[in-house]
């Protein structure tokens, strides 16, 4: 009987890859354990091995083929003494979604916002010059992007952590700056959060400018004595005289399937603390020109990236020096008839939401915060002001979160002006699950963020 | 890894080599022993010494009056290990210490009245008021804190030595902690690191034989703390922390062995703290006679004053003056800290951000 070999996943996230490369040809005999093939992401490559013996039948997928669905069928083998010929026609049909062969154009190239049509368009604000060229680019080349800047112009500045230089970086932010910067500046740790994270705020305190690649935000929580006692305090304890400039980056929050200990949201946290700034961008643009703005900041830093939204393509300006402002939020997209505020991964839930309730006749207003702390109350008032209701969507725990925070600023500065209850929409009040079904009850959805907009609109 | 390319080759060329003649024996060992002073040094150490026990003296006085508030560590006793270990090293070099820190800030030729006007809160205060006994800091004196977290500044002076590194300025981190803090898990984390990459950082333990209230041997398997980095290869030593002249000679060893590239050292002073472990100490985990034998037997300000009269031939009217002059320093410190005005109340939301 013929063994179907299917796409793998490499990670809890990877929906597609590329088929780098076959290491056997039609015919070959395969043992258990010999490598067929090669796959690769933007994130890693993977040698793709045989668990069952027999001959490479039919190579339903060719080398160099990018985008394919994790699950797609991309070779069989037939068992010893089983007829080649007959297995290369199983009944599984060869795919037809198989996209065309290393064709796709290069990332940084230069096209059009307008050719373009999935890309979310980014809405610049004021925030970049009339007519500047937008470019496609994912997050995690926005951000790589980003550092790599700030290190040319800048010879203080450096990058640290777990796997950020030979590995390339463990969800392949810092790939290239090794090659580029050389190992004194892109600098791998030994596993140690709590005392790399020391030695890097010690050395901001002399004045570098140290970059803090935490693999996770979960294992921040080793360094949170540093983040916070050492980092966040010393501008003050010592009346002005000695700065902190550092940037802690890293994923914060739920990826796919990681279970209570890798999912955890830390936004609130370091929302809490007086002497830090805190930033979360939701798109590629915002990415780059936060963590430049970031890195430049005299102050400590705490860059809440998502590691759902790394790979996510978003229009990014084309400029030598593209920096935003830290403490501004966005407005996403208007509206007349409810605020939604958020910021990073729950972006996606509100302005899915957003484009569902359109349809119901009732215009959201969708505020991006990109900023958590200093927050930009201002513009949410403002808003808020306007529509008279205000949703907050996020996917950390419900107490003493970031929604419970707007919704105080909201009662406060806008009492009058409420139509209805503030609603925090949440990630639910549990340690995060791994089952996939409970997993997705535990966290916010769209059709939470459109029930709570009805109800606040009467609608 | 590059950084550590320049000051590592060396240990990195012959492996073998230096793995036998790196054993956990040869490692460590005790100090070479008191190495005589010139006259100006013994002069110097006395005096330097001197004003850190009298402005300790008129703090704890003062804290008793209630012009000082919150917790406070006087250095009472230890006054040798940061005079003897500032007489090695040269400008430029960092320190960085625990809470215990007003003995380090003198040391470092950090103003007294700044400091004494930081104790009581006070606008003149090196930190304006803001930051108190524990926490304390002078970017002009290389004085990186005062740090009220245990075993943090283990972590952040041994950035301070990346710092130095990553520069290549030939400067080394004076890094201090106690007996108490060296069973923190993030020493080794940095000794590791530290080894790893061959950072200038002396890690000087203040073994001064409590913590707090818990005797070195009911919460150390170790003991012997000039041994804590064997298993990094750190070189270790212990020192005899009560004689100055002690201290300086082995303090100049291990500056120049990180100045050289090396890595780190790790210098054990064997000390011991006169008065409680803060002013709210109780003082019942030992007794009153083991606290008077070391007074009367190793304080360090005597042994320098003896040999000052016996072997320079100071009179004591000399010594006198040197006393005198200290007093006036330390009074003039504390009337400025009593007289001082408290931040204004706008004060409360400045140097939260750059």
């Amino acid at each position: 009987m013929s063994i179907e070999v299917l796409m793998p996943a490499l990670s809890p996230t990877m929906e597609k890859g590329n088929l780098s490369k076959w290491l056997k040809n039609e015919g070959d005999a395969i043992k258990p354990g010999d490598v067929i093939a090669e796959i690769e992401t933007d994130k890693a490559t993977m040698e793709v091995e045989a668990v069952d013996e027999g001959v490479l039948a039919k190579i339903l997928v060719p080398a160099g083929t990018n985008d394919v669905p994790v699950n797609q069928l991309i070779a069989i083998i037939a068992a010893e003494g089983e007829d080649v010929s007959k297995a290369g026609s199983a009944p599984t049909a060869a795919p037809v979604a198989v996209a065309a062969p290393a064709a796709a154009p290069a990332v940084h190239a230069s096209v059009p916002a307008t050719a373009h049509p999935d890309i979310p368009a980014y809405d610049a604000s004021g925030e970049i010059p009339h007519g500047t060229e937008m470019v496609p680019q994912t997050m995690r080349e926005a951000l790589r992007d980003a550092m790599a800047e700030e290190m040319r112009s800048n010879e203080s500045v450096f990058v640290m952590g777990e796997e950020v230089a030979e590995y390339q970086g463990a969800y392949k932010i810092t790939q290239g700056l090794l090659q580029e910067f050389g190992p004194r500046r892109v600098i791998d740790t030994p596993i140690t959060e709590h005392g790399f994270a020391g030695i890097a705020v010690g050395a901001a305190l002399t004045g570098l400018r140290p970059v803090l690649e935490f693999m996770t935000f979960n294992f921040a929580m080793q360094a949170i004595d540093h983040i916070i006692n050492s980092a966040a305090k010393t501008l003050y304890m010592s009346g002005g005289q000695m700065g902190c400039p550092i940037v802690f980056r890293g994923p914060n929050g739920a990826a796919a399937r990681v279970g209570a200990q890798h999912s955890q949201d830390y936004s609130a946290w370091y929302s809490n603390v007086p002497g830090l700034l805190v930033v979360s961008p939701s798109n590629a643009a915002d990415a780059k020109g936060l963590l430049k703005a970031a890195i430049r900041n005299p102050n400590p830093v705490v860059f809440l990236e998502n590691e759902i939204l790394y790979g996510q393509t978003g229009m990014v300006p084309k400029m030598d020096d593209f920096v935003l402002p830290i403490g501004k939020a966005r407005i996403a997209r208007t509206g007349k008839d409810v605020t939604i505020v958020s910021f990073s991964i729950g972006m996606t839930y509100a302005l899915k939401a957003a484009e569902e309730l359109a349809t119901l006749g009732i215009e959201a207003e969708v505020i991006d915060l990109r900023t958590i702390r200093p927050m930009d109350v201002d513009t949410i008032i403002a808003s808020v002001r306007k529509t008279g209701r205000c949703i907050t969507v996020e996917e950390g725990w419900p107490q003493s979160g970031i929604g419970s925070e707007i919704s105080a600023q909201v009662m406060e500065k806008a009492f009058d002006y409420l139509d209805a209850p503030v609603i925090r929409i949440t990630g639910k009040d549990v340690p995060m699950p791994y089952a996939a079904n409970l997993e997705k009850l535990a966290l916010p959805n769209v059709g939470e963020v459109v029930e709570a907009a009805r109800a606040v609109t009467y609608r | 890894m590059a950084v550590a390319a320049k000051a590592g080759s060396q240990n990195k060329s012959s492996p073998g080599k230096a793995g036998a003649a790196r054993g956990a024996r040869s490692l460590t060992r005790r100090t070479n022993g008191p190495v005589a002073l010139s006259k100006d040094e013994e002069v110097s150490a006395y005096r330097d010494m001197l004003m850190i026990r009298r402005f300790e003296e008129k703090a704890g006085q003062m804290y008793g009056m209630g012009l000082i508030g919150g917790f406070c560590h006087l250095y009472i006793g230890q006054e040798a290990v940061v005079v003897g270990m500032q007489m090695a090293s040269a400008k430029g070099d960092q320190v960085i210490t625990g809470y215990r820190d007003h003995g380090h800030m003198l040391a470092c030729g950090m103003d007294p009245k700044g400091v004494m006007a930081e104790l009581t809160g006070r606008s003149g205060g090196l930190s304006r008021g803001k930051g108190g006994s524990m926490h304390m800091f002078s970017v002009e004196s290389n004085f990186y804190g005062g740090h009220g977290i245990v075993g943090a500044q283990v972590s952040l002076g041994t950035g301070l030595a990346f710092a130095n590194h990553y520069r290549n300025d030939g400067r080394v981190s004076m890094t201090y902690f106690g007996d108490g803090a060296a069973n923190q898990g993030q020493v080794y984390e940095c000794f590791n690191m530290a080894e790893l990459w061959k950072l200038p950082v002396v890690y000087v333990i203040e073994n001064n034989r409590y913590a707090m209230g818990t005797a070195v041997s009911r919460a150390s398997a170790q003991t012997d703390f000039s041994k804590r980095g064997v298993s990094f290869n750190i070189p270790g030593e212990q020192v005899d922390g009560m004689d100055v002249r002690a201290v300086k000679e082995a303090a100049e060893r291990a500056i120049q062995w990180c100045r050289d590239g090396k890595g780190p050292y790790i210098l054990e002073m064997q000390t011991y703290r006169y008065r409680g472990h803060s002013m709210s100490d109780p003082a019942k985990y030992r007794s009153k006679d083991e606290v008077q034998k070391m007074r009367e037997e190793h304080d360090p300000i005597e042994q320098v004053r003896r040999r000052l009269i016996e072997e320079w031939k100071i009179s004591e009217d000399e010594l006198k003056a040197v006393d005198s002059h200290v007093r006036e320093i330390v009074n003039a410190a504390a009337d400025f800290a009593t007289t001082n005005p408290e931040p204004d109340p706008s004060e409360l939301y400045t140097d939260i951000l750059r």
